[in-house]
């Protein structure tokens, strides 16, 4: 571990001034201080945000809620409204980490937890999200875990969080501080990037921007599901999850709402995906359609090609249960 | 005193005799409580006057030279004392039982991840960032890196048999098959990480490290550092699991010697997991091609398992992958053979139950196989094709209840209700089947050496530097010396884990249970003896209970008996002519149900069970933690486990807990262990035989069985992950 300065934040000013010029915000830790430990990361300095007042789960006036940046995955989860009303994220956050992961780790620091590409956290590799420039050693490796959606020739990393890909099917926004005292709401899917040309960034937050919140909009009241699949039961990142709010009106598809992890460097939503499904009635030729949508530029790079099908047989069944359209024995 | 005793001929059941009625009992184990509550001392956890900390440096080439680093640099660091990098240094552990130090040199490079240094300094997190910061400079040369192409390729004699003609045998069947399966490489991941603190006292070297197998380790130190073996003492009390990845000395070790001399403190070197993952020893990878050819009436009548594995070029040891294919089942037309590709990755060597545990997967799912071609039920095809006598050696069996192992298992699990052809059961999205496999482990005893001293207040020491690596040694020796003293568990001491103390056979091979009892055995009888003289009756008719000694119409209190003091005695115990003379093995046989996901492959084991014989069960319930480890271990090796290897520079690619999949709780179903009364007398006198590994051999083959009577599919390439079975599967 490279020596760093620490720095405990008492305000959200202080921690945004602090925050800087090579330093790194920490709450729960439970991602960055193996990759410190790595010399993965080594930030110069470390802002603990982890005393601010930044937690609770709230009402919000014009309905829906406000999750503090700071709320645990544990702590999430097990919110009452939460669970009556968004089932599908209660439902993703206890599919992700372990029961101790969850109790330490926080909203926002889930939002911001780096690829668990084995290239990225071996120093003795190539990596241009570690050390641009150095290449890519996913590309021509094991390649298993690694993108088919929205790649690049820099960068095959995938974001691992399940919390993130129901939030963003359930049209979750952010909320920030910045340095400057300047407050935005952004919606989450202009949060992650896709990897380009600088496969080193992996959100659109500036410079020593703070995530103070998530706002999740009032319930729908579409059929909420979330499916993961991955190499073990429990403790293993999603090699495909989708997070799904489908709701159905007079035989028909309403609204379709459909979120993908493991599939890219970012939740995936692809809006054209929902297109092809809203105002039709469900059949098997449709859920292919979408399904031909949703890959249409799906590229496997040799130990995940097996991801494009199962995509796809994850997206058929899911509407296919969500839609109540029979499921073939 | 010490008394010899050499296993030659079927002992009496003494066991059976005795009166405190501990032995087989369900004890728990007597360190549990230290362990759960921190207080028992591990190798890392060691904090010793003036102690500094070490961490190593790996090479990142595959093959070559170190031309050169930029020491001068991490030595002006702070905290950093030293930078080392020796010829004494391993390049990889020792193998099992060497008993000499492995190849050495910190110049020469064969795979990445080798550790050519070690920077040493006054914390941990000092020594850690120095070590990242040490550069080095290299000469490359080109590497062998894909066992498949490799250049040199060895085939050892000791692997070879052709017996019959198994061509034309197969060329004759009713049915045969003829497949190749293969399992991936495959890593220990004990949960302790391996670690050493080395001080020395003048020319005395003390290591605390985390071992299996002392009194090799003690002679494969020595002779990596040139010293003598009197010089060189080792504790390790507590290891936190091994699975053969702690049989051997590994590089931390002889590192830390090193640089404690140098600096004159002693040095703590604990392993990285990620380090643990790439420098200590892992399971080959294979490739299996099995050939059975059966008659009409379904008895076997060829029988080919022929291999390929890898190893470092010079390492002696291969995986005896073929192992149990010698002796489970008849077949007179026999052909196996082994191919030991010669490859620049990290050394290859022992994994929980060598052999069994990749070659079963291999040979049960063939008779898995070869038994849906004739149309037989799998256990019926197995009992009939059970020898009378080794097929290969023609000697006979000892002890060997396997087909009372698969009945009874059979009527417990439920066998004769399952459905036999695939794809029948569905359970909403699940398909749902049901898999059996045999299970069997070869049976090894070794020299084992331990002292019992039996005091007059009515209490007794057991000392031996056997190792309880989480098995529960301290418990099953403990019951042995109670049992044949005649002493409440609770009076019984055990000291483990010092080269101090009589050199024991140390814990592989499931062999040290036996092993190591069996000298306690010794040692307590001739106590016995003792106390029957000094009583006045003959042995046979001295009973003990409680520390009380009766026989001939005479009692006496042990306090009487030992009024002149404490009773010593050394019992060496050394395997005899029973080991040639017959064939010796724990059998067994699982039964698993599995769902697999119809959407995306996916498997779940739903239940699991084992029916097993082996001997004598010492201590009930840590024979059944075992077992059910076993299982979880098959449950890994058929549906999780892979240890990576890039293909392009050989490092390890998955090297940590999150990545190198282990089966977690959520992957385990209710594995439920049935353990049937047995005695082998040729064995060993205390009739037990090793049951360490046996619920790991041939239990992953259950579970893929199991996938193949749910799908349809068979998956021949381990581990059954959901790529390899969703092209199986209805859209």
């Amino acid at each position: 571990m490279r020596p760093f300065d620490y720095v405990r934040a008492d305000g959200t000013a202080a921690a945004t001034e602090a925050a800087q010029g090579g330093a790194t915000f920490i709450a729960g830790g439970t991602n960055l201080l193996d990759l410190m430990k790595l010399e993965v990361m080594a930030p110069l300095r470390l802002v603990d945000i982890s005393r601010l007042d930044l937690g609770g789960v709230e009402d919000m006036a014009e309905g829906g809620l406000r999750i503090g940046a700071m709320v645990t995955n544990a702590d999430l989860a097990a919110d009452a409204h939460v669970r009556r009303d968004y089932p599908l994220l209660a439902r993703a956050l206890l599919a992700g980490a372990t029961g101790q992961l969850r109790n330490k780790a926080t909203t926002g620091g889930n939002l911001l937890q780096r690829t668990r590409c084995y290239y990225f956290y071996d120093t003795s590799q190539p990596c241009n999200k570690r050390d641009p420039g150095s290449g890519c050693g996913a590309i021509g490796g094991f390649n298993r875990i690694h993108a088919i959606l929205g790649a690049s020739e820099q960068c095959i990393a995938t974001h691992p969080s399940d919390m993130a890909v129901a939030l963003l099917a359930l049209d979750a926004e952010v909320e920030t501080e910045a340095p400057d005292g300047a407050r935005r709401r952004r919606p989450l899917a202009d949060l992650h990037r896709l990897p380009g040309d600088e496969p080193e960034r992996d959100s659109f937050l500036e410079d020593g921007e703070l995530i103070t919140s998530v706002i999740l909009p009032p319930p729908s009241t579409g059929r909420q599901d979330y499916r993961k699949v991955g190499d073990r039961a429990s403790y293993a990142f999603a090699l495909v999850s989708l997070a799904s709010v489908v709701e159905m009106s007079e035989g028909r598809i309403a609204r379709a709402a459909l979120a993908f992890g493991g599939l890219a460097h970012k939740p995936w939503r692809d809006r054209e995906v929902e297109e092809v499904l809203v105002g039709e009635a469900p059949s098997e030729s449709l859920f292919d359609r979408a399904a031909d949508r949703l890959l249409r530029d799906a590229r496997g790079w040799g130990g995940n090609d097996f991801k494009i099908p199962l995509a796809r047989r994850v997206l058929k069944a899911t509407l296919r249960t969500a839609t109540g359209t029979e499921v073939r024995a | 005193m010490s008394t010899s005793f050499r296993m030659d001929a079927p002992y009496p059941r003494v066991l059976d005799r005795t009166a405190q009625g501990v032995i087989h009992r369900p004890l728990d184990r007597p360190e549990g409580p230290l362990k759960v509550t921190g207080r028992a001392t591990y190798a890392a956890e060691q904090a010793l006057e003036g102690q500094v900390e070490g961490v190593l440096v790996r090479a990142t080439v595959a093959r070559g030279r170190v031309t050169g680093m930029n020491d001068a640099l991490v030595r002006a660091m702070p905290g950093v004392l030293g930078v080392f990098a020796d010829a004494r240094f391993l390049r990889n552990p020792a193998q099992g039982g060497a008993g000499e130090a492995p190849v050495q040199g910190s110049t020469e490079v064969f795979y990445h991840g080798q550790p050519v240094a070690l920077v040493v300094a006054e914390t941990f997190e000092q020594a850690r960032h120095g070590a990242a910061a040490l550069a080095l400079r290299y000469e490359e040369a080109e590497a062998q890196l894909d066992p498949e192409t490799a250049e040199s390729v060895d085939r050892p004699d000791k692997r070879k048999l052709d017996q019959g003609d198994l061509d034309a045998a197969m060329a004759d069947a009713h049915a045969k098959v003829d497949v190749t399966y293969t399992t991936p490489p495959h890593h220990s991941a004990a949960m302790e990480l391996h670690a050493s603190v080395a001080e020395w006292t003048g020319d005395r070297l003390t290591l605390h490290g985390s071992f299996q197998m002392l009194k090799y380790n003690k002679a494969e130190l020595a002779d990596a550092l040139g010293i003598p073996r009197e010089r060189v003492r080792i504790l390790s009390p507590y290891v936190g699991g091994g699975f053969g990845s702690k049989l051997g000395i590994s590089p931390e070790a002889v590192a830390a010697a090193i640089a404690a001399h140098e600096l004159g403190r002693p040095v703590r070197v604990v392993m990285t997991r990620q380090q643990v993952f790439g420098m200590t020893t892992h399971r080959t990878s294979t490739r299996q091609r099995m050939r059975l050819a059966a008659d009409a009436e379904g008895h076997l009548t060829a029988v080919g398992h022929e291999d390929r594995v890898y190893n470092l070029p010079g390492e002696s040891f291969s995986e005896p992958t073929a192992q149990s294919t010698h002796f489970l089942y008849s077949g007179v037309n026999r052909r196996l053979g082994q191919e030991v590709a010669r490859v620049n990755r990290t050394c290859a060597g022992s994994v929980r139950a060598p052999g069994e545990a990749v070659g079963m997967l291999a040979l049960e799912g063939a008779m898995d196989e070869l038994a849906h071609e004739l149309g037989l039920d799998p256990i019926a095809f197995r009992k009939r094709n059970i020898p009378d006598r080794h097929p290969e050696k023609d000697i006979p069996y000892s002890a060997r209840r396997f087909a009372d192992c698969m009945d009874e298992g059979a009527r417990l699990f439920g066998w004769d209700a399952r459905n036999p052809t695939p794809g029948q059961l569905h359970d909403g999205e699940w398909l749902i089947g049901h898999g059996m496999a045999a299970a069997a482990r070869v049976n090894m005893v070794s020299a084992s050496q331990a002292r019992v001293i039996l005091r007059p207040e009515g209490t007794a020491l057991v000392e031996t530097d056997m190792t309880d690596i989480g098995t529960g040694t301290y418990a099953i020796l403990g019951q042995i010396a109670a049992e044949m003293l005649g002493l409440p568990i609770a009076a019984v001491e055990v000291r483990l884990g010092d080269t101090d103390l009589p050199p024991a056979a140390g814990s592989g091979g499931s062999h040290g249970a036996s092993s190591a009892g069996s000298s306690v055995f010794v040692a307590c009888e001739s106590l016995r003896t003792t106390l029957a003289e000094r009583l006045g009756c003959a042995p046979d008719d001295l009973t003990l209970k409680d520390g009380i000694a009766t026989g001939a119409n005479r009692r006496a209190k042990f306090a009487e008996l030992l009024s002149d003091g404490a009773l010593s005695e050394e019992g060496h115990f050394e395997p005899g002519r029973t080991k040639k003379e017959v064939s010796q093995a724990s059998y067994g046989a699982f039964f698993a149900e599995v769902g697999v996901n119809r959407i995306t492959g996916e498997t779940r084991v739903r239940r699991m069970l084992g029916t097993f014989a082996a001997g004598r069960i010492l201590n009930e319930k840590t024979a059944r933690s075992q077992c059910q480890g076993g299982m979880i271990w098959g449950i890994g090796a058929a549906l999780t486990e892979e240890l990576a290897f890039d293909p392009r520079d050989g490092h390890v690619v998955n090297q940590d807990l999150a990545e190198y999949h282990l089966p977690v709780n959520l992957d385990c179903p209710q594995i439920e262990v049935q353990l049937l009364e047995e005695r082998d007398d040729m064995a060993c006198p205390i009739q037990s035989k090793g049951i360490g590994e046996l619920g790991i051999s041939g239990a992953g083959a259950a579970v893929v069985n199991a996938i193949y009577n749910a799908t349809g599919a068979r998956v021949r390439d381990y581990p059954a992950t959901l790529d390899k079975i969703l092209g199986g599967l209805d859209d």
